[in-house]
């Protein structure tokens, strides 16, 4: 099977997916060679027009918008791929112990990610960050812990069906730690039904992380971000200027392209027809 | 056995005052425990340790966290909820008059944006596969992908900048008519709109949808019973346990949705207000409007689940 294969089978929805995804990755890796100028260098007039001698224009203090989004594109892709990491290896770790342990464990673990749930996710991010004041740190920190949430109950309902099987019985009876059947036993298994939620909660992770970074608690200057590269324009708009439109809809594209990749993996995996 | 409901009805109700109560306690102990001593920070480390218990007395910080915090959430519920560090004015004060603005943002999204998706996802269950519907599955998967302050900014482009019939910015007082309120709210109520029924919509479709493969739709089809009948008469009632379920998250979801929105339009809710508390950290503004939001979306999630378990037929009708 050639490498393209799968990219022949897709319809055009999920095709555009992955050609904005891929696009928008190029742009994270290389952005050091594809950026003209710096992403805090000051090149021009503010709101310098759109398509003109700056492709995107410039920004309220005269940036460049194109270095700006594809170093914005390097910075938020990033941080949300750490943020996503982090929440999928806590969410299984707990998950993971909450099913082998069972018993006390498991219900002290399963009724505190039922109240973290309860409460809503940008709530809870600005609750935190009002305390701990705007860092990265506190930023992944925070958004790690509210999506390790989701993730915690699809690894544990995943890894008590796993726990039940022969094998895991056989590597108790050898004597085996917990530590083996949770890396050995365990999450071979589960990493399937858990990859396939990664590009999902991505998407959540980077709607939320761009959402704070849009509120001014996301990363700061000189990092260029989406989000707050739409606030920083937004007094554009009254005077006509299209500019905040231009990172607000990079942000749009990259999860509408996500989703359409998710959606049609989805539905193969599935199966579904034209019935469902 | 209408007891074995209220019963459920019952354990879930208890479920979710504790949950809110836990809320509570994660709101006032985690939110010290994070930010570290008030008075070093206002006054530096070198401060001599008499000047900083006497911060302490002023702001009540020098008894046990424990007590506070019973007398924090006493006050709460009498409608006391402290004073402003900035400005010193009455929280309650400061919230009162916000309150309203962003229920009533709430409420005018929720009441387009119900019967909207409710009728579109009919539609859309009832010719599925056609072209409508892929356009609609299509709008819908995109308004659910794009962030909140997209839609918004859009919105705005055209309404309040081409065609100038919206003001960009939503000045609401307590001097306006109904009228005038509503021609200032109408971006901010739009917005939400959009966002809230792409979801609902989906949910609707595929609740409906999922329903059409089992034998009864099956033997009304054969029976003889036009698409529409069936949809209406014989796959709603099934589905409205889920339906209800998604309007109650999605109303839940819009009170907390408000904030960005707030943000984008210069609206005088409480997301505006806890933004810029958040800022200045100005933490009995942030624990209230916390409390609050958490406290809608707690109770809007507790009736979703009685609604839906209420509306279930066969709970209803057990045998």
């Amino acid at each position: 099977m050639k490498f393209w294969q799968p990219l022949k089978e897709m319809n055009w929805a999920s095709r555009f997916g992955f050609f904005v995804v891929s696009l928008f990755g190029l742009c994270a890796i290389f952005a050091p060679w594809l950026a003209p100028y710096g992403q805090s260098q000051i090149v021009g007039d503010v709101w310098e027009p759109l398509f003109g001698k700056f492709v995107f224009g410039t920004d309220q203090i005269g940036r460049d918008m194109l270095s700006m989004l594809i170093y914005g594109a390097r910075n938020m892709i990033a941080l949300a791929l750490l943020t996503t990491a982090f929440a999928f290896g806590l969410g299984a770790l707990l998950g993971f112990l909450a099913a082998i342990m069972r018993g006390w464990v498991d219900q002290v673990l399963s009724r505190f990610v039922d109240i973290i749930i309860s409460i809503p996710t940008l709530i809870f991010a600005l609750i935190v960050l009002s305390s701990t004041g705007t860092s990265v740190f506190a930023l992944v920190t925070v958004i790690a812990i509210i999506y390790a949430m989701p993730v915690y109950r699809i690894a544990r309902a995943v890894a008590m069906d796993i726990e039940v099987m022969d094998f895991v019985e056989a590597a108790r009876l050898r004597g085996e730690g917990l530590w083996w059947i949770m890396c050995k036993e365990i999450l071979p298994n589960a990493l399937t039904p858990l990859a396939a939620e990664f590009g999902l909660r991505f998407c959540f992770v980077f709607l939320l992380i761009s959402g704070l970074s849009f509120l001014g608690l996301g990363l700061q200057p000189p990092l260029a971000d989406w989000g707050a590269m739409v606030r920083g324009n937004s007094d554009g708009i009254a005077w006509g200027y299209l500019h905040p439109l231009v990172p607000a809809t990079c942000i749009a594209l990259l999860t509408i392209g996500i989703n359409l990749i998710v959606d049609s993996a989805v539905q193969k995996a599935s199966g579904l027809r034209d019935d469902q | 056995m209408k007891n074995s409901l209220l019963k459920l009805i019952l354990r879930r109700l208890a479920l979710g005052i504790l949950t809110l109560l836990a809320i509570s306690l994660l709101i006032t102990v985690g939110v010290e425990a994070l930010s570290g001593d008030v008075c070093t920070a206002m006054m530096g480390q070198m401060a001599s340790e008499d000047k900083v218990a006497a911060c302490h007395r002023t702001l009540n910080l020098d008894r046990p966290m424990h007590i506070r915090y019973v007398e924090w959430l006493v006050n709460f519920v009498q409608g006391d909820m402290g004073k402003a560090l900035t400005n010193h004015r009455e929280v309650a004060d400061v919230i009162g008059n916000r309150v309203g603005n962003t229920f009533f943002l709430a409420i005018a999204s929720a009441l387009i944006a119900i019967p909207l998706s409710l009728a579109l996802g009919v539609v859309a269950a009832l010719y599925r596969n056609s072209f409508f519907d892929r356009f609609i599955s299509m709008v819908t998967l995109s308004g659910i992908s794009v962030p909140d302050f997209f839609i918004a900014y859009i919105l705005m482009a055209i309404f309040a900048v081409s065609f100038g019939i919206f003001p960009a910015i939503s000045n609401v007082d307590e001097w306006m008519n109904l009228s005038e309120r509503i021609i200032a709210s109408a971006l901010p109520v739009l917005t939400l709109t959009l966002a809230v029924s792409a979801h609902m919509m989906r949910m609707t479709r595929a609740s409906i949808v999922s329903l059409m493969a089992s034998p009864y739709i099956e033997m009304a089809k054969l029976k003889g019973v036009k698409p529409g009948r069936i949809i209406v008469f014989h796959a709603l009632p099934n589905a409205w346990s889920p339906i209800i379920q998604v309007i109650m998250l999605n109303l839940a979801w819009l009170v907390v949705g408000v904030v960005i929105v707030e943000v984008v339009f210069v609206y005088p809710g409480l997301g505006a207000l806890m933004i810029d508390a958040v800022f200045l950290r100005d933490m009995p503004i942030v624990r209230a409007t916390a409390m609050i939001f958490a406290s809608v979306y707690v109770i809007l999630n507790l009736l979703a689940d009685i609604l839906s378990m209420a509306s279930n037929p066969r709970l209803m009708h057990p045998k």
